[in-house]
């Protein structure tokens, strides 16, 4: 879902831009409250693994792929702070390396995918975990919140082609809906996948506590 | 042994991210992605525009022109991209400690 440059024009570049700039400045602020050597190496880890998941297309129906964009994946293990500046690194470093992801358009992107990804699969995880705080549980707000997570990020996404005059905005918004309905289980599988390994593994890893169940 | 345990995590995670990047890549599926073929479909793919030229970009599209073969381009691009980022957190990881040592 990385938009390239010439989808998105000015004025949403530039308030994308001034957003995703304000939102990061606020999450390293936050995060350096609890910056720990242990805390940069997770996020150095899982900013790499990230990128590599990234780069794996899968096929769904109709001549379409979709790979993981990771903010749920961010959020509940390293807390929706850190794990949006990790999924921001990512992105910068597509952007400005492997040309995935207009220069342009990078606000419109981080805002997306490391900020509405990240922050709004959080919120919905932490809806779904005040149901109930069993292991059961805690791998559904998983999965609901990661699958949310794309079809929220694709929503923006056409929101912002609309308001750039790209396309009609109602049409735009129903298509990227509809399709990232379907990727978003893709983002569900490989999400709660990885957390359950880690959770089996390494529960300390998930530095938001959710790991442990009453 | 708390420490040790950091550093397996570490390196497993690295091994994970090199593996995926540079062996799963290859597999990838190369349909165009959601946006791109809402964008097909619509007619507006054509809207997008090279603003920064090719050449200003270390390894554009994920293929690292430098080696001939299809396979090695994508892997070398992944490997690289896992490198990148492990580098720019490393470089956090050395300032923190170093400021920190002086307190």
């Amino acid at each position: 879902m990385h938009i390239p440059d010439g989808f998105v024009d000015l004025k949403t570049a530039v308030f994308t831009g001034v957003i995703s700039a304000g939102s990061l400045a606020a999450a390293i602020y936050k995060v350096k409250r609890y910056f720990k050597t242990k805390v940069i190496a997770l996020m150095g880890v899982m900013s790499a693994l990230i990128f590599a998941l990234q780069m794996i297309n899968f096929s769904i129906p109709g001549g379409t792929s979709g790979h993981l964009l990771g903010g749920a994946l961010a959020a509940i293990i390293l807390g929706p702070h850190a794990g949006a500046i990790v999924i921001a690194v990512v992105l910068i470093v597509q952007a400005f390396v492997f040309m995935d992801g207009g220069v342009t358009a990078l606000g419109a992107n981080i805002f997306n995918m490391a900020i509405i990804g990240v922050y709004g699969s959080y919120f919905i995880f932490w809806l779904i975990r005040k149901i109930s705080k069993s292991k059961v549980n805690f791998f559904i707000s998983t999965a609901v919140a990661s699958w949310l997570s794309v079809i929220a990020a694709s929503f923006f996404a056409a929101l912002e082609l609309g308001i750039s005059g790209t396309y009609a905005m109602g049409v735009t918004l129903k298509a990227m809906v509809l399709v990232h309905m379907i990727i978003g289980i893709g983002e569900a599988i490989i999400t709660v996948a990885v957390i359950v390994f880690i959770n089996k593994v390494r529960p300390d890893l998930i530095l938001t506590g959710e790991g442990s169940f009453e | 042994m708390t420490e040790r345990k950091n550093y397996t995590f570490v390196l497993v995670g690295i091994i994970a991210a090199l593996t995926i990047a540079m062996l799963i890549s290859v597999f990838a599926s190369s349909f165009p992605d959601g946006l791109e073929k809402v964008a097909e479909n619509l007619g507006f793919i054509g809207n997008s525009r090279e603003i920064v030229p090719e050449s200003f970009f270390l390894i554009p599209d994920y293929t690292f022109r430098a080696v001939g073969s299809e396979l090695w381009q994508v892997s070398l691009a992944g490997m690289s991209g896992v490198l990148i980022i492990l580098a720019f957190f490393g470089i956090i990881y050395l300032i923190y400690k170093a400021v920190n040592k002086k307190r």
